[in-house]
């Protein structure tokens, strides 16, 4: 069992112990949740910085026979491109656990769930064999589902059931297309399938059935319009460890999936409805930032917010060039760190202040200029402000779009501008309906922010202007990857 | 000899007049449920060291084979299960004690029979063995809602009955024989229009018994007013008998390769597209466990016949590893949930799904025994559910029928719904009563091992799907 196996399975494991753990303290589930995290951080960074640049492919590949009569086994192995979203996982795993201190009822059931959650993503990202990948996908929902419906706020309840039917209903067609996948070829596994020539094998099922199939599980995930109705009532009811979770971790198996599975084994259909798929993400942008522009609650405004940035992988995937396919990488790390901070940042906004209207918050700036400065930065992120994050992601998104063989492609990209404007109008707009303003009589006594807080929602901040400042930590490791991927259509 | 063939239906057999016998002479319930358990024991031994592979017996009245030692051996546990779980429903079915596990012996041996069945004929006497002693069980607690569960299941059991030999004479009429083996031979190369008719007739015969639509009328409310034990009995094995003759008589008799095979079979699958779908919407709206259990059957039925409907396409000749593969892991999670509900709703006296609230609070353990089970019957990875369900969906797939898959895994996400209610009502429900439920250890270590097992099949499906396939086809 390589080191690669055991990241994946470390955080289950942890899971298993905080079940079995005697005692109803809520600090040791707290303390053991935060040393699994920690340990299989250092793990990812481990194979982050271990990860062969100039060799490329996948690596730290583990191979083992499993259900030999339909052809599947327990295959994982890691490429650039999974190896930064494993990495961000991990990163965004000991965040959540951080942020949920104030977690005392059922805390070893919370942190359970939640480190189980945490195996199921790294798993997907890791998976080389379809059948496992699926098995890590669906798997997933069950933690969310009990750590929204018991841990979440409002109609918890209703969220929750609402997340699992809409990702059970993508998923089921994911399998369909998976099943299709695996009569066409024979096999499950990634790299055979990546070497197969689907236009020789002739049996009736046509591949854009199957692209669109396996298309469908992903669109829900990530979430493409319009199935993304689940995501605000979810995003904003769940506990703020499964929001870190769901909009930094989870929304990018849905960019990693279409790059990996779609664009991988179907080339060429991709390309024939790159404009499609590139106008919805134009609509994901657009209308996402535009109805986040109207929201009064922060949790909505930042969900809404995401939605929108999950519009920019869109475009950079589907513009089918390095450069574009590059940025749509970088922006799921960098989204993912983003909204980590955003949500973490309002979290302790609405928990302090007792409302998430932002209307009713104002003038916190002078309370909280730490959590202000903080909340500023991932802002500054969301806008796309040079030296952040987002903004390399976003340039190289927009380059990529822009030099887009798709028809239409000028025009869109140049639509999609506007998001920019967007996105610079709701979060200032945020920022200051909260932090500026005049300072109300009821949170004159706020005290700031406290050494913990301080400390992750630091580490996301200095995140942000890492990657912003030198990409080249994670586009040297991307580049392999992107390069196998772009040579599809011919660079 | 040909005695030794079905020593394991003798076993049984000996066992259900010793019972009658010994509560004549002493009516302790502990020495019969002793009876039963050795009885159905020593058969098991009897079945699984039996290495007979094709064998007809009496003429070919009885054909053993792989399919039917392997049925054998899954309706057995099933049954020595329902004996054991029954431990903790004594109170209510004390004064019929030894009767109740008499007539849970004779249904066994109809059970055992049918999926052996080499003729028509004993066919029909198998089933009419397993009907009729499950019509006395089903009305065994005599309140006017067991005993009106019994007379519908009886009058519609009666119909069914009736159109089964109506195909029967049909078939018999078109090939002159009532031998699966005949039967097979006399329609080739062609068929007359006939033996499709009859064939059809007695597929909506076989096809009540497996509970599948439009014959599911008698189901719920056989289910719901049934003593618990029987509804799981007639979950986990009649059920499963019924659509393991189906399989039977299908792929012996009436699978040849001229076309017969791809007619039953598309009409099986256009009833398996009804069943799941029809099934599922019913099961939305319960609130009674054991009633939503039966739909939640219902649809199950819909996705066994979905293999069944494969058997037919692909004009293969015997039973099928998957479709047993799906019996058996439907099997572990009914007979996990149901030792549950037994447990549970004896303690709480009720069984609607409400009262269900707070059971992570009660007992920890009977909780995650149902979230296992239910987990398999919904189908998600790590359980058997999932390995099953993703296996019948291959080889759909691989027999065309791509269209069926897609409907089947959309009925999985409706069906998502109504578990995650039980789960949702175990898991967050303010229980009206804070009491610990207590798990009784006979009940409890049948319900843990079936739990046990279907995370074992779910990580490594293929220990079972190997063997299966082994004892199917390889002579």
């Amino acid at each position: 069992m390589g080191i690669l196996s055991i990241t994946i399975f470390l955080p289950a494991a942890g899971a298993l112990l905080l079940s079995v753990l005697p005692g109803k303290n809520a600090r040791i589930p707290r303390a053991v949740a935060l040393a699994v995290t920690f340990l299989t951080l250092v793990l990812s960074c481990v194979l982050f910085a271990s990860y062969d640049r100039s060799l490329g492919g996948f690596q730290f590949v583990d191979a083992l026979s499993w259900i030999p009569a339909i052809n599947s086994s327990y295959h994982v192995g890691l490429d650039g491109l999974s190896l930064s979203l494993v990495t961000l996982t991990s990163l965004l795993a000991v965040i959540a656990v951080l942020a949920s201190r104030h977690i005392t009822s059922q805390p070893k059931a919370f942190f359970a769930w939640l480190l189980l959650l945490q195996s199921c993503i790294i798993g997907v990202f890791s998976s080389l064999d379809l059948l496992l990948f699926f098995i890590f996908w669906e798997l997933e929902v069950v933690p969310l589902y009990f750590l929204i419906s018991t841990w979440g706020s409002n109609r918890k309840e209703r969220s929750a059931i609402k997340y699992v039917l809409y990702t059970l209903f993508g998923s089921a067609f994911m399998l369909a297309g998976i099943v299709a996948l695996y009569f066409t070829t024979g096999t499950f596994s990634l790299p055979e399938l990546y070497n197969t020539d689907f236009a020789m094998l002739a049996n009736g099922i046509p591949l854009a059935a199957m692209f669109f199939l396996l298309l469908a599980g992903f669109a829900v995930k990530l979430p493409i319009f319009p199935f993304h109705t689940w995501l605000p009532d979810t995003y904003s009811d769940a506990p703020t460890a499964g929001s870190i979770m769901l909009a930094g971790a989870l929304s990018k198996m849905g960019g990693y999936g279409i790059a990996r599975i779609c664009l991988g084994l179907f080339p060429d259909t991709a390309a024939s409805f790159s404009s499609l798929f590139m106008g919805l993400a134009v609509v994901n942008i657009i209308y996402g930032g535009a109805i986040a522009l109207r929201q009064k609650e922060i949790k909505r405004i930042i969900a809404y917010s995401s939605f929108s940035h999950m519009g920019f992988v869109l475009l950079g995937i589907f513009s089918l060039n390095e450069i574009g396919l590059t940025g749509a990488a970088l922006q799921m790390v960098s989204h993912g760190l983003i909204i980590g901070l955003l949500f973490a940042g309002a979290a302790i906004l609405v928990k302090r202040t007792g409302t998430s209207r932002i209307d009713e918050m104002g003038g916190l700036a002078r309370q909280m200029p730490v959590l202000c400065g903080l909340v500023f930065v991932a802002a500054i992120g969301a806008m796309g402000v040079p030296s952040s994050s987002g903004f390399v992601a976003e340039v190289s998104v927009y380059l990529g779009a822009f030099s887009a063989s798709a028809e239409a492609a000028k025009i869109i990209t140049i639509i999609s501008l506007v998001g920019i404007l967007l996105a610079a109008s709701y979060m200032l707009n945020m920022v200051m309906k909260v932090f500026f303003g005049p300072v109300r009589e009821s949170f004159a006594s706020l005290p700031d922010i406290g050494s913990v807080e301080k400390l992750y929602l630091g580490v996301l901040a200095t995140g942000i202007f890492t990657v912003g400042l030198y990409p080249q930590l994670i586009t040297t490791v991307l580049k392999p990857a992107i390069k196998g991927l772009a040579v599809l259509w011919g660079g | 000899m040909n005695w030794m063939y079905i020593l394991p239906e003798i076993i049984i057999a000996a066992s259900a007049l010793a019972i009658i016998i010994a509560d004549l002479i002493s009516r302790k319930p502990v020495i019969i449920t002793t009876i039963a358990i050795v009885g159905i024991a020593a058969s098991l031994i009897a079945a699984c060291t039996s290495t007979v592979t094709f064998e007809p017996v009496f003429d070919g009245m009885l054909f053993i084979d792989g399919w039917s030692r392997l049925l054998k051996v899954l309706l057995l546990v099933v049954a020595g299960s329902v004996v054991i779980a029954s431990t903790d429903y004594h109170a209510r079915l004390k004064h019929s004690w030894a009767e109740f596990h008499a007539l849970v012996l004779f249904s066994l041996l109809g059970m055992m029979l049918m999926p052996s069945a080499g003729n028509l004929i004993s066919a029909f006497i198998a089933i009419e063995i397993t009907s009729i002693s499950f019509f006395v069980m089903v009305g065994m607690l005599k309140t006017p809602l067991s005993s009106e569960a019994s007379l519908k299941m009886m009058l519609t059991g009666g119909i069914a009955a009736a159109v089964m030999l109506y195909g029967m004479a049909f078939i018999f009429g078109s090939t002159g024989s009532t031998s699966l083996a005949e039967i097979a031979l006399s329609s080739q190369p062609d068929f007359s229009s006939g033996l499709l008719l009859g064939a059809l007739l007695l597929l909506a015969g076989l096809l009540f018994e497996a509970g599948a639509v439009p014959f599911h009328m008698w189901l719920p409310d056989a289910y719901e007013g049934a003593p618990t034990p029987v509804t799981m009995y007639l979950s986990a094995g009649s059920k499963l008998a019924g659509i393991a003759v189906i399989a039977r008589v299908f792929s012996m008799g009436l699978n040849n390769p001229g076309g017969l095979g791809a007619d039953w079979g598309m009409a099986v699958a256009v009833i398996s597209a009804l069943t799941m779908t029809l099934g599922n919407v019913l099961a939305l709206q319960q609130s009674n466990i054991k009633r939503l259990l039966a739909y939640s059957g219902i649809v199950h039925t819909g996705y066994m016949l979905i293999a069944v409907a494969t058997i037919g396409l692909g004009g293969q000749v015997s039973g099928d590893e998957k479709l047993f593969f799906y019996m058996a892991s439907f099997a572990l999670a009914e007979i996990a949930v149901f030792t549950a509900v037994i447990v549970i709703t004896r303690q709480i006296g009720s069984d609607r799904i409400e009262d269900l609230a707070g059971l992570a609070r009660r007992s920890p353990l009977l909780f995650a025994i149902m979230s296992i089970g239910i987990f398999s019957l919904m189908g998600l990875p790590l359980t058997a559910g999932f390995m099953a369900k993703l296996f019948i969906f291959t080889s759909a797939v691989d027999n065309g029928l791509l269209w069926l898959m897609i409907i089947a895994v959309l009925n999985t996400v409706i069906s998502a719904y109504y578990y995650l209610r039980i789960i949702r009502v175990m898991w967050l429900g303010k229980p009206s009563d804070g009491s610990a439920l207590s798990l009784p250890k006979a009940p409890g270590l049948i319900s843990i091992f079936s739990a046990l097992g279907i995370l074992l099949l779910g990580i490594a499906p293929y220990l079972l799907l190997k063997l299966a396939e082994n004892i199917i086809f390889i002579p």
